[in-house]
């Protein structure tokens, strides 16, 4: 059976992990390599970075950085932050990420999804939308949360699906740093008839909001994380226990 | 020596770095004469068939494998490397592998039930069948990193592994000295890296 999968999210600026912290056994928290090969030996299924960077100096070490990542550690790498173009996906790409995620480039640009999806294959773009209540519906929000596009989320999501999105990462503004679980009425409103991998992101601050975003809702495939994981609130390991002793199928390393 | 064909689809990196960190000198290459000088190969692969096939046979890569692996060398295709050594595919249209494991590469769509996403993207576990070498050092439940949309019918003679997503779908094969895994063994932690060490030590 495919099991779900755990994801850590690590937010990279200038080549260096942000936030990382609290780990014992640790040399250096803030480095890439180092966090990725750490939470790879843990069990995480796939790890994400994110890349803060605004300056080109900054970018090229992230790049540096993602080549070394993907030059020790042999588990999916995706990447995000600043892609517009499909010369970014060539670049991450050709350092050793397996998949991409637009976020921002995509609602500017939504062909940029047809145009990766033909050129890498869909299973290699991840949409990830950051999405708020907004009155009724729910809203597709940019540049890391500050910008409203008006975009209606549900529809969005669908069109990046038809568009070639292999897999689509929502994370819960709303829900985001609350530490109070997964934002899971969201998650089926905007997600729950896709036939593509979700991944959800924003809320979880306990092992328990897993088990219950799995239980909740079957179509979810996997959950990321960032800060519970980085501060050690959550051990991945105690976590996929606790999945398979629920009978949520999780591999255990 | 291993060479890992390059016929100009998909990413190379984390499979050389793969074999890098296990060890074993490895070298991307698409010179038919390193390939006929290498010990083992490894033929990758992303993307669809008819490109990949199209490419393999207007390069000329294709007849250099077929004929190297039919002189007894070892050869492991991986994901889409893995469906192109069947006789033939039935992914956009029909199109004729490199006939080096008898079998047809089919939809998943149509063979597993309906509900189940498509491509298969994640961990599963490998269930074994028979003793393949290249599993000498897998145990039985263990978890590789899947991402495919089609899947290789062969006869069970031919099937080494399987895992189960609604049902039984092939992992990897083998005929003789040919051997393909559907997973990416680059990609699948320890127990990747251990599959393709057992590549490596394998005659």
């Amino acid at each position: 059976m495919i099991t779900k999968r755990i994801i850590p999210c690590l937010d990279v600026r200038n080549g260096r992990v942000v936030k990382g912290t609290n780990f014992q056994g640790l040399r250096d928290v803030s480095s890439p390599v180092e966090l990725g090969r750490f939470y790879s030996d843990c069990g995480a299924d796939e790890l994400v970075f994110y890349d803060i960077t605004a300056s080109a100096e900054g970018r090229k070490l992230f790049t540096e950085v993602l080549t070394e990542v993907a030059r020790t550690i042999f588990i999916p790498l995706t990447v995000g932050g600043g892609i517009n173009t499909l010369d970014d996906f060539d670049r991450v790409l050709k350092c050793g990420a397996d998949k991409v995620s637009v976020n921002s480039g995509a609602i500017k640009d939504p062909m940029l999804i047809s145009d990766a999806a033909k050129r890498y294959g869909s299973q290699c773009v991840v949409l990830s939308a950051d999405v708020k209540r907004v009155g009724e519906g729910y809203r597709v929000f940019a540049k890391g949360g500050r910008e409203d596009t008006g975009l209606d989320a549900i529809e969005w999501v669908r069109r990046g699906v038809d568009l070639g999105a292999g897999e689509v990462v929502l994370n819960s503004i709303d829900t985001d740093g609350v530490k109070n679980g997964f934002d899971l009425q969201m998650l089926k409103d905007v997600c729950g008839s896709l036939n593509v991998p979700v991944i959800a992101s924003g809320g979880a601050g306990c092992v328990e909001d897993f088990v219950e975003l799995f239980k909740a809702l079957p179509f979810v495939d996997a959950g990321l994380a960032a800060s519970i994981f980085h501060y050690g609130e959550v051990s991945i390991s105690d976590l996929k226990k606790l999945l398979n002793s629920e009978s949520i199928p999780a591999r255990e390393v | 020596m291993i060479s890992i064909v390059d016929y100009g689809v998909g990413n190379l990196f984390s499979l050389k770095s793969s074999f890098d960190a296990i060890g074993e000198e490895a070298i991307v290459t698409g010179d038919p004469e390193v390939i006929r000088s290498s010990d083992k190969i490894v033929l990758p692969g992303v993307g669809a068939f008819r490109d990949a096939i199209a490419k393999l046979s207007s390069s000329g890569l294709g007849d250099v494998v077929i004929s190297e692996a039919k002189s007894g060398k070892p050869l492991l295709g991986i994901c889409l490397g893995m469906q192109l050594l069947l006789d033939k595919s039935y992914e956009f249209g029909e199109y004729e592998g490199l006939g080096l494991v008898p079998g047809v590469v089919r939809p998943l769509e149509g063979y597993i039930p309906e509900g189940l996403k498509i491509p298969q993207m994640g961990w599963n576990a490998l269930q074994l069948k028979g003793s393949c070498p290249v599993f000498a050092d897998t145990k039985n439940g263990e978890h590789v990193y899947f991402v495919h949309s089609y899947w290789c019918d062969c006869p069970e003679k031919y099937v080494s592994a399987v895992c189960e997503y609604g049902a039984e779908v092939t992992a990897a094969v083998m005929n003789g000295n040919v051997y393909g895994c559907q997973f990416h063994p680059e990609k699948s932690g320890p127990v990747g890296l251990r599959i393709l060490k057992a590549f490596c030590k394998e005659l």
